[in-house]
């Protein structure tokens, strides 16, 4: 299962924020998109699972135009997180986790058949929410929740998983949770993972590739200790830092702010990986 | 039975679960036509009623039943049912409690055109069919508004709505002010919304499209639930948000539309009662259509057989409002009450 940005240019109506960009995805890897503010990492996280419409090029889900399928034939094979969704009143964990049986439903399915259950009761089972099926999802803590919306995506049963800063609200704990949740995930059920993550450190840990934006072009892509160099950080996100190796992998020290702030157009021009 | 009847608190409808609702409404719906069967300025017993029903017994009271109380009980229950699920639908897909069925410049559209017609005093026989064209019309002015390259906003289809009834309205009011009295009162009395002298004529005219509506929109359950849970993960779950929106939009205005061109603009029914419903059994719409549906049907019979069984006969619509204004903020009360308590 591939995922695969060709040419891709698109982003907001009057505001093209990414711009010609190439990238491939591999199956069964875990890729994060890192970049600073403003660098379009949401809005590439939203063109490459069709949320946002594309302005030119092509996003290839196993070789196919997302934007041209039928949305309901791609969501078989590509769920996305977003940071943040509204929460209907009084829905139970039950009840949301089976919604996301919706794309493997025909439309005039009343209720779940016993597949569908199947998936849905593992979904429930692999984000450990079985004490909470009857709760409604507004009584969750945050972490609960985040949860819950993993669950929702995963009873879609999707080969590629794209999650759009997964742990925003999420405390320290909760954090490093639900990424080792995700990584089983990958390990156990070959799952192709695209995040954007804004904890650095957090990518590093996680990864096995990162794509680095700026600006809407893609800056560096390659494994972490290949990407986060002190002199992509410095031209990325403006800061002096020193990657050092620790027992949980490669982490980022920041030592502080590059005085002469961030890459300007012309030092986009001398982007050493093109 | 005996201890819940009894006992100090009140009773928790929502244990019921969304099956014993529907049980609840059946039951209330079916005494409540029966009470309406039989009350009015010829009073029947139930007995009567039936043999009515079945065309033997006393003729006058097989007219009173099968020419004047039948019809308009029948009319207030597709009415009812119409604006209950047009609320619902709204509702769910606009993510905002306070979206009704005239949000979207139905209301406007079709008051302007009825109130020239009557105003005017021309083609009065017209009013029906003309009102559901100027809703129709207003609405596809609204839908327009809303659409974006991208989409169908909702914030836009509000603000649509807002400014092209404000707008209507406007000058339905001049047409009020330079009307004559019995016109202007006859004109107050469509726009408040009345069922009184609905016959045959009426129900049939609406009743074979309204039924197909009402089973399309009862369909929209799954599509709705998950456009409660935002454009992303809509989109995530393979939801065409443009299509979807437009079904649940076409199907809300033709609802509308059928109910406004019988009975004029009857407020509250379809506020109030998918308020009620979610407060009951939740957000999934799979429920909360089918039961605000037969709520509103509900509503509108019981508010039907209040304006008729008063010594003056009110119009339906005054009664739903007085009766739905209170509800409405004692269900706002509850509901403040309750998420207080998380």
């Amino acid at each position: 299962m591939s995922l695969e940005a060709s040419q891709l240019k698109g982003g907001y109506r009057d505001r093209p924020i990414i711009k010609n960009l190439n990238l491939q995805i591999r199956s069964g890897e875990w890729l994060s998109l890192v970049g600073a503010n403003g660098s379009g990492k949401s809005t590439l996280l939203k063109l490459l699972c069709r949320i946002l419409p594309t302005s030119q090029g092509r996003v290839l889900l196993n070789g196919k135009a997302i934007h041209t399928q039928p949305t309901h034939e791609v969501a078989r094979q590509l769920a996305m997180l977003p940071q943040q969704s509204p929460i209907p009143a009084g829905l139970t964990v039950q009840q949301f986790v089976s919604w996301g049986r919706t794309p493997h439903q025909p439309w005039w399915q009343w209720s779940l058949d016993a597949a569908g259950q199947k998936q849905v009761d593992l979904a429930i089972a692999q984000t450990q929410l079985q004490n909470y099926r009857d709760r409604p999802l507004e009584r969750l803590s945050g972490g609960e929740r985040q949860r819950a919306f993993l669950a929702l995506a995963l009873a879609q049963a999707p080969q590629v998983l794209l999650l759009d800063e997964p742990t925003t609200y999420l405390d320290l704990r909760y954090q490093l949770e639900l990424l080792e949740l995700l990584k089983q995930l990958k390990q156990h059920q070959g799952l192709t993972l695209v995040t954007v993550l804004h904890d650095i450190n957090l990518a590093a840990r996680y990864s096995d590739r990162i794509a680095m934006l700026c600006e809407g072009h893609l800056w560096a892509v390659g494994t972490p200790a290949e990407v986060l160099t002190p002199a992509n950080l410095r031209q990325v996100f403006a800061i002096e830092a020193t990657p050092i190796q620790t027992p949980i992998g490669l982490q980022i020290c920041a030592l502080g702010a590059t005085p002469n702030s961030r890459a300007s157009p012309d030092v986009l021009a001398t982007n050493p990986h093109p | 039975m005996k201890a819940v009847l009894f006992s100090k608190k009140p009773f928790n409808f929502t244990a019921l679960g969304s099956q014993g609702i529907l049980l609840v409404l059946i039951v209330g719906l079916l005494l409540t036509v029966l009470i309406a069967l039989m009350q009015g300025s010829v009073q029947l017993n139930a007995n009567e009623v039936w043999q009515s029903l079945l065309h033997t017994g006393d003729p006058t009271h097989q007219i009173i039943i099968w020419e004047l109380r039948l019809p308009r009980i029948i009319a207030a229950l597709i009415v009812g049912a119409a604006l209950g699920l047009s609320g619902a639908l709204l509702q769910g897909m606009l993510r905002n409690g306070l979206a009704e069925p005239y949000l979207l410049g139905v209301s406007a559209g079709a008051g302007l055109v009825a109130i020239i017609l009557i105003t005017l005093g021309i083609w009065q026989t017209w009013v029906p069919l003309a009102s559901w064209l100027g809703a129709v019309v207003a609405a596809c002015v609204v839908y327009s508004l809303g659409h974006t390259p991208t989409g169908v906003s909702v914030e836009r289809l509000i603000l649509g709505g807002v400014a092209v009834s404000f707008l209507l309205f406007a000058i339905q009011t001049v047409f009020l002010l330079f009307a004559e009295d019995g016109q202007v009162q006859a004109a107050l009395i469509w726009l408040t919304g009345s069922l009184n002298g609905r016959g045959w004529g009426e129900i049939i005219m609406v009743m074979p499209y309204l039924s197909v509506a009402l089973f399309a929109g009862c369909l929209l359950g799954r599509s709705l639930n998950i456009l409660t849970l935002g454009d992303e993960i809509a989109v995530s779950l393979g939801i065409s948000l443009g299509r979807s929106r437009l079904y649940i939009t076409i199907v809300a205005t033709l609802l509308t539309a059928g109910a406004v061109s019988v009975a004029g603009l009857i407020g509250f029914v379809g506020l109030l009662i998918p308020n009620g419903v979610r407060l009951l059994v939740g957000s999934d719409y799979r429920w909360v259509l089918p039961l605000s549906a037969l709520g509103g049907a509900w509503m509108l019979t019981f508010a039907d057989l209040l304006a008729r069984i008063g010594p003056v006969e009110l119009p339906v619509g005054a009664v739903t409002a007085i009766l739905g204004a209170p509800l409405f903020i004692t269900l706002l009360h509850r509901q403040g009450k309750h998420s207080a308590h998380h």
